[in-house]
């Protein structure tokens, strides 16, 4: 048989390359350059040339941004660009690494769930939801009354109430994928379950769930301001935003500046966090859904 | 069955039902300009039936929404479409909402998409007929069971009551065509209507579309890639490629006496039925085009054998052959001859 | 275990299957999809299975390779049962026994990169380094019709279908199988490119020696395409035979139909004559007796009593039907069952 017949489809290529230029808008990269900055001091906090955010000075106490307070004291005393800088610290962290353990634990469960299916997912699915049927606050407020209120176990609390959410968000991603050919393809192959779920599934969950992440990111700094405002959160004298907030609230007809700083640096992140989320599940949706 | 009718002329001297005058959509992309439809012409007489032949990105579903002016909202659409004197590109939206379904009919493809599953069968049939034909539910009622009937479907009276989940592929395919028959359109446009059906139910729409066209009297666009579905059951074909027309004629003529080397070339890579196994097939080497990236000459001329360097440089026009009603456009055209088939 | 009408020296059948049954719930039933099929395979052929949508073909060619669970029946390649092997074993097999799916864009993972989706089976498999690994990616490429430095670092998406199912069988010969199931390879491509991949397939087989099971629903393109054919229908064969003698001489209703119903690219050629009847019953609840009997011309009291069995009416040519189109020939009048496997 001869194969002059077989084409060398090699001009054609050639033409056929798709140029994918996503032109993100102006809006992402504000967004994701405030989150930079934020990042960026945060994590330079102590290089930086700041007075403590924790030293009173009751002489000047709600003193309007000066030369040496840049922005102002608070109704302590204590510099307010140091304490949102450290705050930005705390607030980050938390806000980072609980969705994180989210992330980890929830996605791995939620893909094993959705490629696996039969009684593992049984399980994973009802553990979870017994999870998410608990009263997240009143189960915050008991763990931490009895562990004791730190930055850490702050950490654990919402990074495991978070499971449940992931756990979906990965299981509904692998359920859509893992019947399509190419995997069915990678079975036939002889590949085993192990390399299946890491080369074929996982590239193509990774994105949804990354996407995801960021908006919880968003969320668990909203949740860790609230309970920091509550008094629940981290303790005094670490300054967080959710706690700046409260103490500014007996502040704000003489010094408004005191709450809305921090409320305003608060708003900022979320709105940057989502943001960036939102525009990345946008651009990874489509060009899922055209294949 | 008798054999089909011998080939009438076209409608050159008669009334025409809908003209398409040089019309161009084009859609922006990341990639550039996608010109869909690159001026196509073409004209219709009620009660003919013209098969709109072209592979995928051919630019023939454009085209159809064109007509009935359903485009995307980016699309820009330039050119004149005049359906029975009017000219459509001009029409209000208003207008225009009431001459679809009642004037001009669209079938699609899939008729898992393109009928609403959370809607009985009965009530998207009479949602048509209440709103275009005014009747009222009792009356609605009754014209939507003899449409039913009509398209072949068993127990009519009880299946008006069922969902289209509950059908199987060619009976909702059936419902799509009662929908778009129910207030006797003057112009019914079929895209791909049995692409997506097995080869012994193909049969049996195509069947009812011809069936059903002869008995209104209604002008029949039906669009595919098949050719051989376009063999048996038009007046004329016209073929795509790029969003240009590349040959237009009567069926008859067009499969006798094809003179685009595409047409040709499409003829040639169906396997015949005739021929032994193992026969190697006549491919079309190289790549349908890309939309976004058209060179000056000919959208074929990449891929033709006979191509050389004016096709590549200059498009070539639209010439009419020696019988006056075959069209192609090419700068070398085959030989009028006894062709294929 | 031999068909009579093959070389004395050839060996055994390279692949076998006997009455093959996959059932699969859905709902609030059960659907059919492969009910007691039985058919062979010599080395070196194309075997064409034929058959509308629901007819259970997909379901057989996925279970053939063990992609799904059978309920019962026997699937034997070169001599092993598939269904006695598991783990390592079975995906040792596996290299042997490739498949080619429908839809080819659907078929590669989108987010990893030409070059690694067709050096895969290699990694899987254990074999070579990664120099070698590349070489032979790059031979696979070449050999069906791609240039390798243009190919190997992109994504699928930045193909088009046909060059997207070049890739595919690019990934399915590599380890050099001996047998490739194809269900539906070019059913969802342009024309123009299904001639190209036709041809592409059949220069591959040629030159790799391979064994092919050609799944479609178009009729024309199996002829072309196979050495023989079977027909199925609603989870059963209908019929098999030498690909020239089902064409010319269709033994079973259904074969006839189909043949009637396929349009052909010639005006001139009247309209079918016989326009197929009704459609297909649903795999969840088949007739009884011959599951064709529905839509059946010929159809009689015996046909919804009895299910006819497969035998033999020809050399070669096995219908089943209680009143095929071909007489039984006299010689032949024995009336061999599925259970045997024999042709």
């Amino acid at each position: 048989m001869p194969t002059s017949d077989v084409d060398i489809a090699a001009a054609g290529l050639g033409e056929s390359r798709v140029r994918i230029s996503p032109r993100l808008p102006v809006l992402f990269w504000l967004a994701a350059g405030w989150i930079g900055v934020v990042l960026a001091l945060a994590l330079t906090a102590d290089l930086l040339a700041l007075p403590s955010p924790t030293d009173m000075d009751m002489l000047d106490k709600r003193m309007p941004p000066s030369a040496v307070h840049w922005l102002g004291t608070d109704n302590l005393g204590r510099d307010m660009l140091a304490r949102l800088i450290f705050g930005a610290r705390i607030s980050l962290t938390v806000g980072v690494a609980a969705p994180l353990i989210g992330l980890i634990v929830g996605g791995t469960l939620g893909m094993l769930a959705g490629y696996l299916r039969g009684r593992l997912e049984t399980i994973i699915v009802a553990s979870v939801d017994v999870l998410l049927a608990f009263p997240p606050l009143v189960l915050a407020l008991a763990l931490t009354a009895y562990l004791g209120q730190t930055v850490a176990n702050l950490t654990y609390i919402i990074g495991i109430l978070s499971i449940p959410a992931f756990t979906r968000v990965a299981r509904a991603s692998t359920l859509s994928i893992a019947n399509r050919e190419f995997v069915l393809a990678a079975r036939a192959l002889g590949a085993t379950e192990a390399r299946i779920l890491a080369r074929e599934l996982l590239p193509n969950v990774i994105l949804p769930l990354i996407a995801f992440f960021l908006l919880a990111v968003a969320v668990t700094i909203v949740v860790e301001g609230a309970l920091s405002f509550l008094g629940l959160g981290v303790p005094p004298p670490a300054p967080s935003w959710g706690g700046m907030i409260g103490e500014g609230r007996e502040s704000l007809e003489i010094a408004p500046r005191i709450a809305f700083l921090p409320a305003g640096a608060m708003f900022l992140s979320v709105l940057a966090f989502n943001i960036v989320g939102d525009t990345l599940r946008a651009i990874t949706d489509p060009r899922q859904a055209s294949l | 069955m008798p054999a089909r009718p011998p080939d009438r002329p076209a409608t050159s001297s008669r009334e025409t039902l809908l003209v398409i005058e040089d019309v161009r959509v084009e859609l922006p992309t990341p990639r550039g300009i996608l010109r869909a439809v690159d001026g196509v012409s073409l004209s219709l007489g009620p009660g003919r039936t013209l098969g709109l032949v072209g592979e995928s990105g051919s630019g023939k579903s454009m085209l159809s929404r064109a007509i009935a002016q359903l485009l995307p909202r980016k699309a820009r659409l330039s050119g004149r479409v005049l359906f029975a004197g009017e000219d459509l590109t001009r029409l209000g939206a208003e207008p225009l909402r009431r001459l679809r379904g009642k004037s001009i009919a669209f079938v699609f493809q899939d008729p898992m998409t393109s009928l609403n599953p959370v809607l009985t069968v009965g009530s998207q049939i009479a949602e048509t007929l209440t709103e275009h034909l005014a009747l009222d539910w009792r009356a609605a009622r009754e014209r939507a069971v003899e449409l039913l009937a009509a398209v072949g479907i068993p127990s009519p009276e009880q299946r008006l009551k069922h969902y289209p989940h509950q059908f199987s592929g060619g009976m909702r395919q059936r419902v799509a065509i009662a929908i778009a028959l129910s207030c006797e359109p003057r112009l019914l446009i079929a895209d791909e209507p049995t692409t997506a059906l097995d080869v012994t139910v193909q049969a049996q729409i195509l069947d009812l579309l011809a069936r059903e066209q002869r008995r209104r009297h209604m002008a029949l666009i039906l669009i595919t890639h098949d050719l051989s579905v376009a063999a048996g059951r038009t007046d004329e074909v016209a073929v795509m490629y790029a969003g240009r027309i590349v040959e237009r004629a009567p069926t008859g003529a067009l499969f006798r006496a094809m003179r685009m080397p595409y047409t040709e070339a499409l003829i040639a890579a169906i396997p015949d039925l005739q021929s032994a196994p193992h026969t190697p097939l006549r491919a079309i080497s190289g790549l349908p085009p890309d939309p976004t990236r058209l060179g000056p000459g000919c959208a074929f001329a990449p891929r033709c054998r006979h191509a050389d360097a004016a096709c590549h440089r200059d498009r070539p026009p639209m010439r009419a052959a020696e019988d006056g009603d075959h069209h192609y456009s090419c700068w070398h055209p085959l030989p009028a001859r006894a062709g294929v088939a | 275990m031999t068909s009579s009408d093959t070389a004395p020296e050839e060996s055994s059948p390279l692949l076998s299957v006997a009455n093959l049954v996959v059932e699969y719930a859905i709902g609030g039933g059960t659907v059919h999809a492969v009910s007691d099929v039985s058919f062979t395979l010599a080395r070196g052929e194309t075997l064409g299975l034929v058959g509308e949508s629901g007819c259970g073909k997909s379901t057989l060619a996925r279970a053939i390779v063990r992609l799904c669970r059978a309920k019962s029946g026997r699937v034997v390649f070169a001599g092993v049962d598939l269904a006695t092997l598991a783990g390592h074993r079975l995906r040792a097999m596996r290299r042997r026994l490739q498949i080619i799916f429908q839809n080819p864009i659907a078929s590669l993972n989108p987010r990893r990169r030409v070059g690694d989706i067709v050096a895969e089976p290699l990694v899987v498999a254990g074999i070579g380094d990664k120099e070698e690994r590349e070489r032979r990616v790059r031979g696979a490429l070449s050999a069906v019709g791609l240039e390798p430095e243009l190919t190997l670092a992109r994504y699928a998406h930045e193909f088009s279908g046909g060059q997207c199912q070049r890739i595919c069988i690019a990934r399915a010969l590599i380890l050099e199988p001996e047998l490739i199931v194809c269900d539906e390879p070019v059913s969802s491509l342009d024309v123009s490119i299904r001639a190209q991949i036709i041809n592409l397939l059949e220069a591959m087989k040629a030159r790799y020696g391979l064994t092919l099971l050609f799944i479609a629903h178009d009729l024309a393109i199996v002829k072309a395409v196979s050495d023989r054919v079977a027909v199925m229908y609603l989870g059963k064969l209908c019929e098999v035979a030498p690909t020239e003698d089902i064409y010319a001489e269709p033994a079973h209703p259904y074969t006839a139909m189909l043949l009637e119903a396929i349009p052909r690219p010639d005006p001139g050629a009247p309209v079918a004559a016989g326009i197929p009847v009704g459609e297909p019953p649903s795999p969840t609840a088949p007739p009884s007796g011959c599951r064709f009997r529905t839509r059946c011309p010929r159809a009689a009291a015996r046909c919804s009593e009895e299910e006819p069995p497969l035998r033999e009416v020809a050399t070669g040519r096995v219908v089943a039907c209680h009143f095929p189109l071909l007489a039984v020939s006299q010689t032949l009048g024995r009336g061999r069952t599925s259970g045997q496997a024999d042709f």
